[in-house]
């Protein structure tokens, strides 16, 4: 495994942070420059990243990291309604309440490994799932989803005899005197978080997010959650209690979901339990494991591009099909219509599923083991060019 | 010589009133290397996992250095200064060469769990030399970078030796050191298994192959049908008629 050198991983950092902020233009020809779909990717760039760092770096595969995603929603969403339009506090508070929860399912789910702590993990964000439907309705406002709300009359909101489903209370911002006109939006210190600042926003917060996991990754701890991947019954031989190090880095992980549900909610103030449901939880796996689990520029990859094709193809109706085809004549058209049309649209997840099986069969470690082979095919033919290098490697 | 490091007092063990063990004592000295010897199913493996607290005991107790090992966890025997060689070669198959002993080392200098997200492990000079050296002494200095997977089986072996050594334990367990190995690779791990024993380090060996037990041992206890039936120095053990009934007679055939 590559250790890289200080100066290696200074320029990835640099060569992200730079490509992340150039987005908007790097992704013009693409078409995918605008500031809802360029957040989107940075949102689940971070939930991929953290998962990346349980999944990636320990090798426990968790399969309700989505009930994460849901709890910062909701805990933004009710700074939001209590406290401040500000993001600064809603970000802060939903790192912290999902850092919690990660805590307590991972402390029970860690008990076990492979597919039984994955089993538990699903088991667990299915429960959360359930729960904010039914019994934490007051919480979550269940199927309507937590919403913002225009702030309550200031005189019930002396007496505290408020429906926080229907009004809001944004203690700080009433202590400021922000003046609201119908129901606000989320800002930092007054900027508007839509359009390019909030990607902006989300932009800066996946680059930190990406140097946190670089500065884990080649860490003294991250050394030791390779070393649990690698072989955890011998790392406890060696002198090392794993468990604690699986908790640390599952709550970090969660913490990561917890931020990027947390930016959902900045971008659009609204959370809702189906965040929650295992197929979120399924997709942060897909978008890692296509990118190439354990790798660091991976999982970011794998989440923009499930992104941008959902973007893509979720777009295309039978209209669209019908123009593709033009040229062929009419049966013929019908039937390709038909067929076509399983794969888009609302059925996009066929394409999906077909992606992921193509990558996990011809490239299982992903898209980066794919650039791997490129680049490394290049540098074996100028090796080729220089024998006197090729003689000096063992004969084996 | 009249140290104690490990003291086995009358440890029985059974599974499904199989006695694996009956009535074991055992005092390993400091300094001393202490043979394990016995035929298929004596018990050497059980006994081996009982010390290392793999196994909990029945009844009786293991005491190291005054501590008693009985129903602790592998990670705390092992902070104690207990480590222990694998009979199937166990290192971390996906991580160099080096990396594999730095683990162990950072384990012995930050103990059982350190959350330290700010060190770089490329920047611990002094661990990293130190691992380099063990390797060089055993004979590893070209395969540092080596990705474990991809090693021999005898470099998994002396990997593995290097990934204990660094710990610098007060006692070693080695579990078959020479198993599945050719005459050749045989006589290399006792070169390499002396050289240790040059440096002063009380070890366990458990061990099929006579040959390496009478190059290395200073005393034998040969076990037989979960109990002890023989112990003293590799000449005692060589002329004890009932050690040759349960054990040399059917080597020697």
């Amino acid at each position: 495994m590559n250790q890289g050198s200080l100066f290696k991983d200074l320029m990835l950092f640099l060569v992200f942070a730079g490509v992340v902020l150039a987005a908007p233009v790097l992704l013009a020809p693409l078409g995918a420059n605008y500031p809802d779909l360029l957040q989107k990717f940075a949102i689940f760039g971070i939930f991929a990243i953290g998962f990346n760092i349980l999944f990636g770096l320990t090798g426990y595969l968790s399969f309700g990291h989505a009930a994460f995603l849901g709890v910062g929603s909701y805990a933004s969403v009710w700074v939001f309604k209590l406290l401040s339009m500000n993001v600064i506090p809603a970000v802060i508070f939903s790192v912290i309440v999902s850092g919690l929860f990660a805590f307590l399912i991972g402390f029970v789910s860690l008990r076990r490994s492979g597919i039984y702590f994955s089993i538990l993990t699903l088991a667990f964000a299915q429960m959360s799932y359930n729960l904010a439907y039914s019994v934490l309705t007051p919480i979550t406002n269940g199927e309507t989803g937590l919403q913002i709300r225009q702030l309550a009359p200031s005189d019930r909101a002396a007496d505290y005899v408020l429906n926080l489903r229907d009004e809001d209370l944004r203690i700080l911002d009433q202590a400021f005197g922000v003046v609201e006109h119908g129901i606000p939006i989320t800002n930092l210190f007054g900027i508007k978080m839509s359009g390019y600042p909030g990607f902006y926003f989300c932009a800066v917060l996946l680059i930190l997010a990406f140097g946190l996991s670089i500065l884990i990754a080649r860490s003294n701890f991250g050394m030791m959650l390779k070393a649990i991947k690698s072989n955890q019954n011998r790392l406890s031989y060696t002198g090392i209690n794993t468990r604690p190090y699986l908790i640390a880095a599952f709550v970090i992980s969660g913490m990561f979901a917890g931020l990027s549900g947390s930016l959902l909610a900045v971008t659009d103030p609204l959370a809702g339990a189906e965040r929650m449901q295992w197929t979120a939880s399924g997709e942060v796996v897909l978008m890692t494991i296509l990118g190439g689990a354990g790798t660091l520029v991976g999982p970011v990859l794998g989440a923009t591009l499930i992104k941008f094709f959902e973007n893509i193809f979720s777009a295309i109706n039978d209209n669209v099909l019908q123009g593709v085809y033009s040229f062929l004549p009419d049966g013929l058209r019908e039937a390709a219509v038909a067929v076509s049309g399983l794969f888009v649209g609302s059925g996009w997840h066929l394409t999906l599923g077909l992606l992921f099986m193509i990558i996990v069969i011809f490239l299982p470690g992903g898209l980066m083991q794919g650039f791997e082979l490129i680049t490394g095919r290049f540098k074996r033919k100028a090796k080729a060019e220089t024998p006197s290098q090729q003689s000096k490697q063992p004969a084996e | 010589m009249e140290n104690i490091v490990l003291h086995v007092n009358d440890v029985h063990k059974s599974f499904a009133g199989l006695h694996a063990l009956s009535d074991i004592d055992l005092s390993i000295r400091e300094d001393e290397t202490h043979a394990i010897i016995g035929p298929n199913g004596a018990g050497k493996s059980t006994l081996l996992n009982v010390c290392i607290g793999r196994l909990k005991p029945d009844s009786g107790s293991v005491v190291f250095d005054g501590v008693t090992l009985t129903g602790k966890k592998p990670h705390e025997i092992n902070q104690l200064g207990v480590a222990r060689v694998f009979q199937t070669p166990e290192v971390f198959p996906d991580l160099t060469a080096i990396d594999n002993v730095m683990v162990p080392a950072l384990a012995k200098r930050d103990g059982a769990f350190k959350m330290s997200l700010f060190k770089r492990l490329s920047r611990e000079k002094d661990l990293r030399v130190e691992a380099e050296r063990v390797l060089e002494d055993l004979g590893m200095a070209d395969q540092m970078q080596q990705v474990a997977s991809e090693m021999s089986r005898g470099n998994k072996r002396r990997l593995e030796l290097a990934m204990s050594l660094i710990q610098k334990p007060r006692l070693l367990l080695l579990d078959e050191p020479t198993a599945g190995m050719a005459r050749h690779d045989t006589n290399a791990t006792i070169d390499l298994l002396q050289k240790i024993k040059a440096g002063g380090i009380t070890t366990v060996i458990i061990e099929h192959d006579m040959h390496v037990v009478f190059s290395l041992a200073d005393r034998i206890s040969v076990l037989a049908g979960g109990r002890i039936i023989a112990q003293g120095t590799p000449d005692e053990i060589k002329d004890n008629p009932k050690v040759k009934e349960a054990y040399l007679g059917e080597e020697q055939v």
